[in-house]
């Protein structure tokens, strides 16, 4: 592991790090620790076009684009597009997607990596991409390998999984978690509107899945 | 996209019948479907630059949403739900069905040129 901190947040779509981990990756940069976002995807494929309709099937990748530039803006972190196609991840080669995310960790060299649970995270770009993170980085020797943290977020995963090992209350960098979800204009509208309903987050479950960003330390002996 | 005008979208069906066309046919109910609710299930499918010609196609339906058919030598391309349509700045007619909260439920694009999205690795 470098001594020099640096993390990285690997996920398939532009949106998934600012729901995911906005307050992770704000309380990282408020002590000056770099932060770079790999976003697999441009979410081309979406089914949100915004609310009212503002994108269609060709234009979306543009928008998503644009607004995921914003999202890192507003959280401070560099951002690198790793060019795969929205829904398409778990037909890849996932030895060449392994392989292509090997080759940008090494050359950041992080200390912490963040991905999806594979077989826990719903979407199948997230199982996908997180299983291809996970050998990305047991391919790194053992003296560069960094941390890695892994978040599940299916229905009742505690069930088989326990309790996560990480549990981030970002209540203190809500503000900003809210800033990056809000500038996904064209994905965020129907949970900006569930907040706006329901401020209260003794009230509201979704609220609650947004204030505790959990995460599993993966543990490379098994 | 604006809410279909049956007689324009015909119109561009026509316009692009006897040529050799390129095709986008998706219906989705999205990724999150059974997550959000475990009763659902999660269904879709596209088809993305399929290379078709068509003898004829019509737009056909009342009350705001449309089926689309489009014949082929051997078969044909269907789509069910359309509501919204736009000609975009290339010329392909856009038509996609969404439901009450904008979410896309079912889209069918021709072009005279291949459809690509902006997907390109920076590194």
């Amino acid at each position: 592991m470098s001594s020099q901190e640096h993390v990285v947040v690997i996920y398939p779509h532009p949106d998934d790090e600012s729901f995911g981990a906005a307050g992770t990756i704000a309380s990282y940069r408020e002590k000056g620790i770099p932060v770079t976002y790999l976003c697999g995807t441009l979410g081309e494929m979406g089914r949100n076009m915004g609310n009212p309709v503002f994108a269609n099937r060709e234009t979306l990748s543009s928008f998503r684009k644009q607004e995921l530039l914003k999202a890192c803006k507003a959280l401070d972190v560099d951002v690198r597009m790793l060019g795969y196609r929205d829904k398409t991840l778990e037909f890849e080669q996932m030895d060449q997607v392994a392989g292509h995310i090997q080759s940008i960790l090494e050359e950041i060299n992080p200390t912490l990596v963040i991905t999806h649970y594979p077989g826990y995270a719903v979407h199948p770009d997230h199982n996908a991409l997180g299983a291809a993170v996970i050998e990305a980085v047991s391919n790194i020797k053992d003296s560069q390998r960094p941390e890695l943290w892994v978040q599940a977020i299916a229905t009742n995963y505690e069930k088989d999984l326990g309790e996560p090992h990480i549990r981030h209350d970002v209540k203190p960098y809500w503000d900003k978690k809210m800033a990056a979800i809000e500038t996904h204009l064209s994905q965020a509208s129907g949970m900006m509107s569930l907040i706006k309903e329901k401020p209260d987050f003794n009230e509201n479950e979704e609220l609650e899945h947004l204030r505790y960003e959990r995460f599993y330390r993966w543990n490379f002996t098994d | 996209m604006e809410a279909i005008v049956k007689e324009k979208v015909q119109q561009v069906i026509d316009q692009l019948a006897e040529k050799e066309v390129y095709v986008h046919l998706e219906t989705t109910n999205g990724a999150y479907a059974s997550h959000f609710d475990e009763n659902a299930y999660n269904v879709g499918a596209f088809i993305r630059n399929a290379k078709v010609k068509y003898e004829h196609g019509k737009i056909v339906g009342t009350g705001g949403a449309y089926r689309v058919g489009l014949k082929l030598n051997l078969g044909w391309v269907y789509a069910e739900g359309v509501t919204d349509y736009e000609v975009d700045d290339q010329g392909r007619l856009l038509m996609a069905g969404h439901d009450r909260e904008g979410r896309l439920m079912v889209a069918l694009q021709i072009s005279e040129k291949p459809f690509s999205h902006e997907s390109v690795a920076q590194s």
